[in-house]
């Protein structure tokens, strides 16, 4: 296990998820995919931690990846929700307003 | 050699289910899947000495991914799983993104000369990680708090279905609630 292996497999796990976020028609697939983006971000973090500079610093800024995890899902959940409320849908081409 | 086989393994489950996340047609097996990715990454954590980060990250996971199951029953009008459909858009346009953003990152990993480990790890990671919470880093967690609590203010508002202002008016100032059913003393 080393620093270029653990950032290799967190730059796969961004690369999928990358590509969820951007293919995805349904709003909780395209939610998962962000997720899955910030589970690689993760996992860079922590090898940039352990094999660069394992202070506290590095842990701290873990903390704050995982609340802006939480906060992008419940805040995804709620906009959803309204969106099935209001629009009847959960699909992205359906909400095409919400652009503009 | 027990560590490698260990990291390789969690490494090979995290991407294969993050894969098949977008690959399974059932939306709820993609919830496990992406739960699955979580918790062997959350593992993997734990190999590097970040034992409260590792639990943390599998504990809340595991939690989130029943939410997203309990919505997905909520509000999937049909099941995938009983009748196939694709349901993306720019498919090639992902794929490109996806893979190239793949090769550009591991590229980035493999070739930067990355330097020296700067100093040695604390004894106890999470006790120093409290101390730094509790100390020097505190002004973090004070931001975060508010994030947090503005977080669930505004998700109940957008998640509400009717507030005090449909009952009440916008300014608030309706004598009777305008109610769908009547309720209360009296009804």
């Amino acid at each position: 296990m080393t620093l270029e292996s653990l950032l290799v497999v967190a730059s796969a796990l961004f690369g999928v998820g990358l590509y969820g976020a951007l293919s995805q028609q349904v709003v909780v697939m395209v939610m998962m995919g962000l997720e899955l983006m910030l589970n690689g971000v993760i996992l860079a973090a922590a090898a940039c931690w352990w094999f660069l500079a394992p202070d506290p610093t590095g842990q701290v800024l873990l903390l704050v990846v995982i609340a802006a995890m939480t906060v992008e899902m419940a805040m995804g959940f709620a906009v959803a929700i309204v969106l099935n409320r209001h629009a009847g849908t959960d699909m992205t081409d359906m909400a095409a307003e919400l652009s503009r | 050699m027990l560590e490698a086989v260990v990291f390789w393994s969690l490494s090979t489950v995290a991407v294969a289910a993050g894969i098949a996340v977008f690959v399974v047609d059932s939306m709820a097996r993609a919830t496990y899947a992406l739960a699955v990715s979580f918790v062997a990454v959350g593992l993997a954590l734990l190999l590097v000495e970040l034992d409260y980060v590792g639990l943390v990250t599998v504990l809340m996971m595991v939690m989130e991914m029943a939410v997203m199951a309990v919505y997905m029953i909520m509000f999937m009008g049909m099941n995938p799983a009983l009748m196939p459909m694709s349901m993306v858009h720019g498919h090639r346009t992902a794929i490109v993104a996806g893979v190239g953003s793949f090769v550009l990152l591991a590229a980035g990993a493999l070739l930067v000369p990355w330097p020296q480990r700067r100093s040695q790890p604390a004894p106890d990671a999470t006790v120093a990680l409290g101390d730094a919470l509790m100390g020097s880093k505190m002004l973090v967690m004070m931001t975060v708090s508010p994030v947090m609590l503005a977080t669930i203010i505004a998700g109940v508002t957008l998640a509400s279905a009717r507030t005090r202002y449909d009952r009440l008016g916008d300014d608030l100032d309706r004598r009777t609630p305008d109610d769908p059913q009547r309720g209360g003393v009296g009804r």
